[in-house]
């Protein structure tokens, strides 16, 4: 009798267990890049991703340009310990679950938390040059991207002094600040950023931005951050081939 | 602006933490400055000024040209300037730096921070010996510039920068916030703007103007986006809401009163006005002058030294031109439960000065801060933004009446910009500050979180009810430490650390009676060894 009751009770706890982890599994369903692009904003979303390159890392909060075979995500502040920063290496395979949101034309995910997994995947840049000023620019949003062929034009700062590039926006700024410089093709020019802390004073690109002149012709490389419009976080700078 | 969104927001209270839990630990107490008889004009010293500006081109030139024109004074005093757009960034650095007694010698801050930086030993000069001192005190005989009169710096405005009765600092730019209303959108609601707004006009018309068309577009604007009312600085709106309320924040001595039925009250009416698309804030949607300009918001509220950015013909923006929406634009100050008895924050940077080794330097130190109190400097920095100039002396000037004279005659002369500065200077008997403490950094954070997570909350359609209001109270009172002592800041600059844990008072007892234990051992050993010899 005793054994009986012995059997039924664990069978009793190895279906408990069952149900809640069948539960829990179902609960966390990963959605494919579709529906998390689907997802009404402030809806909970969960993805599979991989991490493209890492922004920042403050106070256990971790920024990060991900991207998968079908799409890119931005990931803002999302919970992370500084040991688990350090395993994120390009192209580390990431599980996020957190709001998707969307700040100033950002679609981002925030409030997540982040999951490591097995599994590697860099993504291939892709050449978005002939859709700068177009709409269709949008749907890459975050996406590891380049520019070809594009030349560099004055920028003003607000005492109307001209240069290649500025230190913030207005040239308030100082060397490890953002830099901002205007590129032009077929006529309309465009403003890009060197993100400070995507890439700072000691990065190749931030020293090659700081090199520029005025009429040099040149291929970027970067991610296709937005903010109120278009506004590419380069970190890459070349001659133009 | 320009979408950089700061990331160091939250840096406060867990520097701080680190800083009370054994930061300082080693750094060196430094002497206690004593203001030398006289300045040395042989001597050369070199200091290095910290300074915030707002990412603003003309308040970075305004810095440099009062660096040159007080060398040209002091030609042996040499000053190094280092520019920071974020107070965060600068707090952040500050407390890394005296951990390596690394201090700048001039640094703009916030009070709040100060209560921080004085965890350590003698790190932060007390400013009343120095304001007396009659050479080189507020106005003194042996200044080589027309500085004010302690009496001159305008009382509200220097009494903020008193901690545990004394002056750590003194004041550089004030400013307070403002609504920034598009008038002709309150009025097609059928409404007109009061000289004063209550918190019950703004909630009506932004439950009005969050009102859709059956396509799901806005019937005010015809657009598919609009937030009615907006915030920037949620931390600013609940503690003014609070104080307007007579009701709990905390005490002078670092008491926590944050939690308590007028917050959920006010949490409860934010939910309320979000579940109807009535309200957001700036770290949710994004800055306030983005969508005010661009005809997608009726009531923004921002500093008013952000009021260049705001209105439909702000020189400075970060949409672009096609975006922009003709309207009128009006301010006023922030709402108010009672119109009659208005209350807004006072906010602005401060200057402290940082103790150093040499007595002489931290006088040069002292006589260049005091040089950003002349009325050059004061009125050129005040006209980059809403900002006022801190002195009686600046304020009242010929130059600077005549620039509040020129109200929307140019660029310049902004009229937003304008009408911000004169709420500011017309309200300076309605402003107050919160108390300053160690810990109250952290503490005005989560009052901000408070509200961002209510917003958010609604805004994933979870319900807000007591249950949530305990696990919110709960769970900010952990992020942010608040349930650790804060405590004050002691005569001597130190944190107050309270009374010792009874866990820890029974582990020193427990460790006293072993090392009684072991001495009555020796001693009883010795005792028998003397009985053998004998």
């Amino acid at each position: 009798m005793k054994k009986t009751i012995a059997i039924v009770l664990a069978a009793t706890m190895i279906g408990a267990m069952c149900t809640a982890a069948f539960a829990e599994e179902e609960a966390a369903g990963v959605m494919t890049y579709d529906e998390y692009i689907a997802a009404e904003l402030d809806s909970e979303v969960v993805v599979e991703t991989y991490v493209q390159a890492k922004q920042s890392w403050w106070e256990d909060k971790a920024t990060l340009y991900t991207q998968n075979e079908d799409g890119a995500i931005f990931v803002y502040d999302a919970a992370c310990s500084e040991e688990d920063y350090e395993k994120l290496v390009e192209g580390q395979k990431i599980k996020v679950t957190g709001y998707k949101s969307e700040w100033s034309g950002e679609v981002e995910i925030v409030d997540a938390t982040i999951e490591i997994l097995d599994g590697n995947y860099i993504a291939e840049t892709e050449d978005v040059t002939a859709l700068l000023g177009k709409d269709e620019l949008a749907d890459h949003q975050n996406e590891k991207v380049s520019f070809k062929g594009l030349t560099v034009e004055a920028s003003t700062d607000a005492d109307g002094n001209e240069a290649a590039f500025l230190y913030n926006w207005d040239g308030s700024g100082s060397q490890g600040d953002d830099l901002y410089f205007n590129v032009s093709l077929d006529g309309n020019t465009y403003t890009f950023t060197v993100e400070s802390y995507l890439c700072g004073s000691d990065t190749d690109v931030y020293k090659a931005v700081e090199a520029l002149q005025i009429g040099d012709v040149i291929d970027m490389e970067g991610f296709l951050y937005w903010y109120e419009g278009p506004n590419p976080h380069i970190t890459a700078v070349a001659a133009a081939a | 602006m320009t979408g950089k969104r700061m990331i160091l927001g939250l840096s406060a209270f867990l520097l701080a933490a680190g800083l009370t839990s054994g930061g300082c630990h080693g750094s060196r107490g430094r002497t206690p400055f004593e203001v030398p008889e006289a300045f040395d004009t042989d001597g050369s010293f070199e200091i290095t000024f910290w300074a915030k500006n707002d990412t603003n081109k003309a308040q970075t030139n305004i810095y440099e040209k009062a660096i040159r024109d007080f060398e040209s004074l002091y030609p042996n005093i040499k000053v190094n300037i280092r520019l920071y757009t974020d107070y965060g960034k600068i707090y952040n650095d500050v407390i890394t730096n005296i951990k390596t007694n690394t201090t700048p010698n001039v640094c703009i801050t916030y009070p709040d921070h100060i209560a921080t930086y004085l965890t350590g030993d003698n790190v932060v000069v007390p400013l009343d010996d120095l304001f007396e001192n009659a050479d080189y005190g507020f106005g003194g005989d042996a200044l080589q510039y027309d500085g004010p009169a302690q009496e001159e710096v305008i009382p509200e405005f220097l009494k903020e920068c008193i901690l545990d009765g004394k002056h750590y600092c003194i004041p550089y730019m004030r400013s307070t916030e403002a609504c920034y209303i598009n008038k002709d959108y309150v009025e097609a609601l059928g409404y007109e703007v009061p000289d004063v707004l209550t918190w019950d006009f703004i909630w009506e018309v932004s439950d009005k103007a969050a009102e859709k068309n059956a396509d799901g577009i806005y019937a005010l604007n015809g657009q598919n986006v609009m937030i009615p009312f907006i915030y920037k600085s949620t931390d600013n709106m609940m503690i003014q809401m609070l104080k307007q309320k007579d009701a709990g924040y905390s005490t002078p001595e670092g008491d926590v009163l944050l939690f308590n039925d007028t917050t959920e009250e006010i949490l409860y009416t934010v939910a309320e006005h979000v579940k109807k698309g009535a309200f957001s804030t700036f770290k949710i949607s994004s800055y306030p002058a983005n969508f005010l300009n661009a005809g997608q918001c009726v009531f923004a509220v921002d500093s008013t030294a952000g009021s260049t950015w705001m209105g439909s013909h702000a020189p400075l923006s970060d949409i672009s031109a096609d975006k922009f929406v003709e309207f009128e634009t009006v301010v006023r100050p922030v709402p108010q439960f009672s119109p009659d008895d208005p209350k807004m924050i006072s906010q602005g940077p401060s200057i402290c000065i940082f103790n150093k080794n040499d007595p002489q330097e931290v006088l040069a130190s002292w006589l260049f801060a005091q040089y950003l109190l002349t009325n050059e400097v004061q009125i050129a920095y005040s006209e980059t933004e809403g900002y006022v100039p801190v002195t009686s002396k600046a304020q009242q000037s010929d130059v600077y009446q005549e620039y509040l004279s020129r109200e929307g005659e140019d660029a310049a002369h902004y009229d937003v910009k304008l009408q911000a500065a004169k709420l500011l200077l017309s309200n300076v008997g309605n402003t107050f500050v919160t108390p300053v403490f160690n810990g109250s950094a952290s503490l005005r954070d989560a009052a901000g979180a408070l509200i961002e997570n209510v917003t958010k909350s609604v805004r994933r359609k979870q319900e807000i009810n007591d249950a949530y209001m305990e696990k919110l109270f709960s769970d900010v009172t952990s992020l942010y430490r608040l349930d650790q002592n804060t405590g004050g800041v002691g005569e001597d600059g130190k944190k107050e650390l309270g009374e010792l844990p009874a866990f820890s008072g029974g582990l020193l007892i427990g460790l006293a009676a072993v090392w009684v234990l072991i001495g009555a051992v020796f001693l009883r050993r010795y005792l028998k060894s003397r009985k053998q010899h004998y």
